[in-house]
Order: structure tokens, then sequence, then C-alpha cells
């Protein structure tokens, strides 16, 4: 029950002056920028933008410097922002087979067209603390090495020329928009597709290992990640014909899953997507299986009650937005339920007193 | 659909104008001449689609900013524009520069304006994709001592 009450404005107000020093910190520091957010928490910026559902690396470096680096209050300011802005359209779907990669690697196939790229990757590094990040250096510079324009495939397109996974056939469907019609169940692929690639990593990561660790396992690998650029082209109605409106970087996995085949299908893999705005890897590993783990009906598995199996319980919950608006409201004032709870308690206490008198 | 070579032409200064990094183009282009606005520079998102598996059905991935302009210049061209971002000078610079590009100032505009930002584009493109290719990885195999 909500109950409009009045006062403690000036309280809310000093304390909101107060967030704003303490935003600042240490006067003696140096303020930063949104470039410097922008171009050094790259991955923070991208995270806030796959989860926050808008592609805009300046918006999402300035949530970030407003919300003090709490990603999930960034995320809140761009969703909310968000719903200010005019839909001027739809793009076509992007051509990620066409994105210009600065990483592409497979962990099927060691020698494939295009090559394993591993690009600006954490792999392989020790994970050990670097002091000298601590000290102001020159900046690094990257090696670099002609590069051969060359086609770069999709891996499962490789598989599917000789029918050994299964086909993801071109359709051309409008699909379904949940920033438009709220979340109906069951929904279609796209649909849950939607919905995963803007929840929260940290959900759609723990659902994605506990399928590996059997809780509706999938036998997953990563037939393809790749990071890069796509353009994005739009149908411009005053033309009457397409153009670039922009470019966007991309993550897109595929997993290569085990499947035993089935009366109607012989033998062959199938395949969990995933696919993320900006360099989002562990997210659209994660979403690629638990992707995979909701299509146990379609692919005629059977349901072992994993989480990660059940649509209602993924859809509904992997939304942080949601997921904290709820959790946190509980702080908000409640007085009034409160009260009434307090008074029934005291009640049943009363009663209870009674019956224990009575008895004795 | 298929497309006018004329068509053609336009979406490719039109892709290229969005794609662009708006100081530059204002450097390109410092002075604006007189325009009537037809729809001034507004600032919305566009729905970006992917496809299930890279191939398949279409699903929303997520919106990016764009700002769209229309306006007309004093000779009557009508200019459009649809830029990446929320800068309102950028989509109204693109948006002139696509009414002069269909005004006998288009070999001048071309070569002022679009020929350094295509060369510029390309130059971004190579910058990362050498950098790609120096981490490419040069499989080779070992020699088991069994086998010598």
């Amino acid at each position: 029950m909500y109950v409009a009450v009045k006062g403690g404005e000036r309280a809310i107000d000093n304390a909101h002056a107060w967030l704003a020093e303490e935003r600042r910190g240490d006067p003696s520091v140096a303020e930063l920028t949104l470039p410097q957010i922008r171009e050094q928490l790259k991955l923070a910026v991208n995270r806030v933008m796959a989860e926050g559902s808008l592609y805009d690396p300046d918006l999402a470096a300035l949530a970030i410097k407003q919300a003090r680096g709490d990603l999930i209050e960034a995320i809140f300011l761009i969703r909310a922002y968000r719903t200010t802005l005019p839909r001027l359209g739809a793009s076509q779907p992007v051509e990620t087979a066409a994105m210009a990669v600065d990483r592409r690697v497979s962990a099927t196939f060691k020698d494939l067209p295009g090559g394993q790229v591993l690009g600006p990757t954490f792999d392989y590094t020790h994970r050990l603390l670097d002091f000298k990040l601590a000290a102001e250096g020159e900046a690094p510079l990257a090696p670099q090495v002609p590069a051969r324009p060359e086609p770069v495939p999709h891996v499962t397109s490789l598989l599917d020329r000789d029918g050994l996974i299964e086909a993801a056939p071109r359709d051309d469907a409008p699909p379904p928009d949940l920033t438009r019609e709220p979340l109906e169940l069951p929904a279609n692929r796209p649909l849950r597709l939607q919905a995963i690639t803007r929840g929260d990593e940290g959900f759609i990561l723990s659902l994605a290992y506990s399928t590996q660790r059997g809780y509706g396992r999938t036998h997953a690998f990563v037939g393809e990640l790749r990071i890069g650029r796509v353009l994005v082209e739009m149908e411009i109605p005053e033309l009457g014909f397409s153009i670039e409106i922009g470019e966007v970087e991309l993550t897109e996995c595929e997993t290569v899953n085990q499947f035993k085949g089935s009366k109607t299908e012989p033998p062959q893999f199938t395949r969990g997507y995933g696919l993320t705005f900006g360099q989002t890897e562990r997210k659209a590993i994660a979403m690629s299986l638990v992707d995979r783990a909701l299509r146990w009906q379609e692919l005629g598995e059977d349901f072992t009650g994993a989480p990660a199996q059940d649509e209602e319980f993924v859809l509904s919950h992997c939304d942080n937005i949601q997921a904290t608006g709820f959790l946190e409201h509980i702080k908000l004032p409640h007085y009034v339920d409160f009260q009434s709870e307090l008074e029934l308690v005291r009640r049943l206490r009363a009663e209870a007193m009674q019956m224990q008198e009575a008895a004795e | 659909m298929t497309e006018r070579p004329e068509d053609l032409a336009r979406k490719g200064w039109m892709s290229l104008l969005a794609k662009a990094p708006p100081a530059r183009l204002a450097a390109l282009l410092p002075d604006l001449p007189e325009t009537a606005l037809l729809r001034p520079a507004e600032v919305g998102s566009v729905m970006v689609r992917g496809r299930v598996g890279g191939t398949g059905a279409p699903f929303n991935l997520g919106e990016m900013t764009v700002t769209r302009c229309s306006l007309r210049l004093d000779c009557g061209a009508v200019g459009h524009a649809y830029v990446q971002g929320r800068d309102k000078d950028h989509a109204r610079r693109a948006a002139v520069v696509d009414a002069l590009m269909q005004t006998p100032e288009a070999a001048r505009v071309e070569a002022q304006v679009l020929h350094p930002l295509r060369l510029e584009e390309e130059a971004r493109r190579t910058t990362r994709a050498v950098k790609a290719a120096a981490t490419k990885v040069e499989f080779f195999t070992m020699v088991r001592g069994e086998d010598q």
C-alpha cells in the first residue's frame, strides 16, 4: 500500500547535495572526464550499453559518472533516457558475417578460413596486478602487420554445408518487441534473445554456468566467438532506399551442441546463439548457452526442472532494472503496511496469550 | 528493392556522412549556406536488429541513437540526413552536404568534404585491421619423439 507522505524535503535536498559532493570525491584529485571513461573504462561502457539496450558510448560514459561507477544504476539511467527518445525506425538485420573483426576464435576448428584472431583479449594474461599501470607512462602501441582482406565466414556455415548442424534458415517475419508490448509467455526465440541480450550479465552467467554443471546440460562448444564492427543499415522512407546510419561494435557467440537426432531429424549438431552490444564476450557466451538450454521443447529434449530450461523463470528474472526496482523499493517508506502488520501481530499475540492463560 | 545508379551514389555519401566524426565534418565544412528547415534536427532512436544464428529470423538487439534533419537550399535542392549519435549540428551539416551534392557544387563538395572523409574512414578501418592481423595465430605442429 502506498500513501502520500509529506515532509523530509530538506533532508532529501541535503542528501542529494551530499551525494554530489561524494560523487566528486577529493577535489584535489582531477575530475574524471567523459572521454576518459569512454576510452579507458570501455568495457564498463559496453556493459551499460548492452544492458541499457542503447548504443551510445558518450551517454553510457555520462551515466557511469553520474552513478559513481554503479553499473546497474547507470543502466537504469540509460533505460530511463531511452524512453524519452522517439523511435525513428528499425534497422535491417545486421550482417554479422561481414563484420570487420577485431577478434575471432573457434574452439572447434583449428584451421578455418579467416584464421584465429585473438584481438585485444585478457585471455593468456597471468592475472597478476600490473603495478606499472599505477604510474603514468607513455601510451602503449600495438604491433601491426599488413592485413589481407579475406572473407571470415561463420564456422556454422561450414558445418551447415555438410548438413552436420541444424540450419538457421532466413526468415523475414517482423520480430516481437518487448519494449513495445509487455512480455507474454510462451515467448518465441527472437523475443527470448531480446530479453537475454539486455539481461543482467551476472544472472545470465550464473544460469549458463548452471547448465555446464549439469542443471540442463547441453554439451556446448564455442563454435565461434567474434567481436568487431558491423554497419547498421535502415530504409529511409522519404528516399525509398536504405542507407548506413552508423556502425556498432558487437560480440557474437555461436555454440555447437550435442544432439542425438529424433524421429524426424538425423543426428546433427544444434546451436545456441548470443549477440550483444560492444565487446561483452562473457555475456555473449553465457547468452548462447542459455538460449540453447531454453530450446529443449523445440528440440524434443526432456525438461529436467533446471532453472535455465524454465522460460518463465529466466525471462521474468533476467532484467536487472526490474529486479533492482522491486528489490530496492522495500527500503522506501512502508509505514502504513507495517503499521497494519504490527497491529495484526499484537492481536495474534494477545489472543495466543489469552488461550495459554485459559489452558493453565 | 533494386536501386537506381543515382540512388546508389546518394546512398554512398549519406552513409559516409552518417558515420563521420562530427568535429571533422565541421572542420571540413565550416560555413553553412542559408537553408530552410523542412524538419529541424531531431534526436531519436533506431532499433538495431540481428538474426537468430546470424542468418535466421530477425530479433531486436537494442536501440542506437540517431539524429535526423531535412532542409532545403535557396536553389530548391532538398537534403536529408540520418546520422549516428545525438549531435544536431552533425545532422544539419550532413543534410546540407546531401543537398549540395545535388547542385552544380557537387564536384567541389566531393573534393573538399567527401573525399577526405572517405580516406579517413578507410584509414580507421585499416588501423584496426592491421592490429587484428598481428594477433592472428600461426599454428605449428610440434615434432614428437616417436616420430623421429
